[in-house]
């Protein structure tokens, strides 16, 4: 009698997805394809859901005209300032509450009382305050960068080792060295994830602030467009918005690539 | 230098660490302080290094420092503390920003890569490094702000066995050159009985002194096959003083543990 021998059955794999290489830019393309044939056969109306050649030709005439540069000029401007003053001043309050008791016993009830406020909710205060003209729509966007930036400071001052502080501390450092060289950079890679939530959030509020007042910007186009039931126009603006997002999003993983190398 | 330690005691919100400790560590000497888990020997060297008020006593620090010194009391850590955005190089040369202009600090930096061996690897990372590479950094940095005193909380438990090996070589040719006044600490009694002068067992907590045991054999000698018997014995005197109070600290753990359950 011989004993039963046989193959140790396979089971591993799966569960891995990776990316496969040039799939992607086709797959857009029939999408795209598909999008304009449906609305070219008339199963869509062209009005409600204009095809891509139309929006491209709608994107060109604004390039063209100089709109499009007007509106995107007066967009980045409010984006710019009001992120960077939101995230400054986030940054100072992060800081606080994460070196000083003061700051921590103030501070964090302070954020967690104001952080779940519609920032939008805000916009008509600040318009009685600062007028209908930028001030309201810049510390609208400040405000919804303000409090992301906070809690991930903190949190990321938080989670930078305690041994590595005590260690500067055994080296002697001053209390500015032990900010500067061993908490920032620790806490570095959280406020640069704070980064990506307060500027998405600084984009949401630019084109809600742009639309409830406001001549220029990419949600005055947006929204004069879908008055005009210039949809095609409209989809243009929204095409800017989104290679706006995706160009913000490739600024913060360019800064991660350069400042978090070592990880 | 001299490091004094006066009645020195500590509590952590009541519970007893450490009471009525009085050593004096003399100039150039490397004592091992031994003792069970939790007897206070961290605690010991936090206050020893000025990281921690003692409740009682207090640590006095006698002598000239050594010629460039620029952070007399200086740790070496058991995870190393090494900040993992810095190159070698640049870890090494955080102690040294404040004194030093960049010329100097340079070459300092160069000098004791060159003495721990890590020349090479000036430009890496620390998750780029083994343990025993991680660790040599976190003596270089150490030796670069030429200490008096050296404070080392078990600077190789976080090793494998062989690395540690190495290491104490390493450690052991160093100091004969350097002859910094050492305050080691450790839960291994061979390691102990390689490197020290003199060993101070601590009782269980709160750890006092036990006993403090000299060991009368040179450095270099100890390896040596005909010493083999006198450093058994002393190991068996070691073990002698120490087994109780290990034994006693690991049934308190255990009642206490049960006592929370
Ligand atoms: N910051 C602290 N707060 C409260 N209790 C502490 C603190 N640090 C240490 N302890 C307690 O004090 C006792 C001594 O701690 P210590 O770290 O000095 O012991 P140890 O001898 O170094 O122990 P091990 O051998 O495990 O490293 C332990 O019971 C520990 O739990
Ligand atoms: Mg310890």
């Amino acid at each position: 009698m011989s004993e039963p021998v046989r193959e140790v059955p396979f089971r591993g794999g799966g569960f891995a997805p990776r990316r496969i290489r040039r799939l992607a830019p086709p797959f857009f393309l029939l999408l795209l394809l598909l999008w304009e044939g449906a609305v070219r056969a008339g199963t869509v109306s062209a009005l409600l859901l204009p095809p891509p050649s139309a929006i491209l030709e709608a994107l060109y005439e604004l390039a063209a005209s100089g709109d499009l540069w007007r509106h995107l000029e007066a967009s980045l401007q409010r984006l710019v300032l009001g992120w960077a003053l939101g995230t400054a001043a986030g940054l100072l309050l992060g800081l606080a509450i994460g070196i000083s008791s003061l700051g921590r016993t103030l501070g964090i009830p302070l954020v967690a009382a104001l952080f779940p406020i519609p920032k939008i909710a805000m916009l008509p205060l600040f318009i009685l305050w600062f007028g209908i003209g930028e001030p309201s729509k810049v510390a609208t966007i400040a405000l919804g960068s303000f409090f992301p930036t906070v809690i991930n400071a903190y949190a990321g001052i938080d989670a930078v080792p305690r041994s590595l502080v005590r260690m500067g501390q055994s080296f002697g450092l001053s209390h500015r060295a032990v900010i500067l060289k061993i908490l920032l950079p620790g806490a570095l890679p959280g406020i640069l994830a704070g980064a990506r939530i307060s500027s998405s959030i600084a984009l949401v509020l630019l084109l809600a602030a742009e639309m409830i007042g406001a001549q220029y910007g990419i949600g005055a186009l947006v929204l004069q467009a879908g008055n005009l039931m210039r949809t095609d126009r409209l989809m243009a603006g929204v095409v800017v918005l989104s290679l706006l997002g995706l160009a913000v999003s490739a600024l913060i993983g360019l800064a991660e690539r350069r400042l978090l190398a070592w990880r | 230098m001299r490091l004094l330690f006066e009645g020195v005691g500590h509590a952590f919100d009541g519970l007893e660490v450490l009471e009525g400790i009085d050593l004096a560590v003399a100039a150039g000497e490397t004592l091992a302080i031994l003792g069970p888990s939790g007897c206070g020997k961290s605690t010991l060297l936090a206050i020893a290094g000025g990281l921690l008020r003692p409740a009682r006593g207090r640590v006095r620090l006698a002598g000239t420092p050594p010629e460039g010194c620029l952070n007399p009391l200086t740790y070496v850590f058991q995870d190393f503390a090494l900040l993992p955005w810095r190159t070698v190089a640049g870890n090494v040369a955080l102690a040294l920003e404040a004194a030093l202009d960049r010329r100097q600090r340079r070459e300092r930096v160069a000098e004791v890569l060159r003495l721990t061996g890590l020349s090479d690897f000036a430009g890496a990372y620390p998750r780029q490094l083994s343990g025993g590479m991680r660790q040599r950094v976190g003596i270089a940095r150490a030796l670069a702000v030429r200490p008096a005193v050296l404070l080392m909380d078990e600077p190789l438990s976080a090793l494998d066995a062989q690395t540690r090996e190495l290491l104490l070589e390493e450690f052991l040719a160093l100091w004969r050159r350097a002859r910094t006044t050492t305050l080691y600490v450790t839960h291994n009694l061979d390691e102990a009985l390689r490197i020290a002068d003199r060993i101070c067992v601590l009782s269980r907590r709160p750890g006092r002194i036990r006993g403090i045991l000299e060991v009368p054999l040179p450095v270099a000698e100890r390896t040596a096959p005909g010493h083999a018997a006198v450093i058994g014995e002393l190991r068996a005197e070691l073990w002698r003083m120490i087994a109780d109070e290990v034994r006693a600290a690991d049934r308190e753990l255990a009642g206490a543990a049960a006592a929370h359950e």
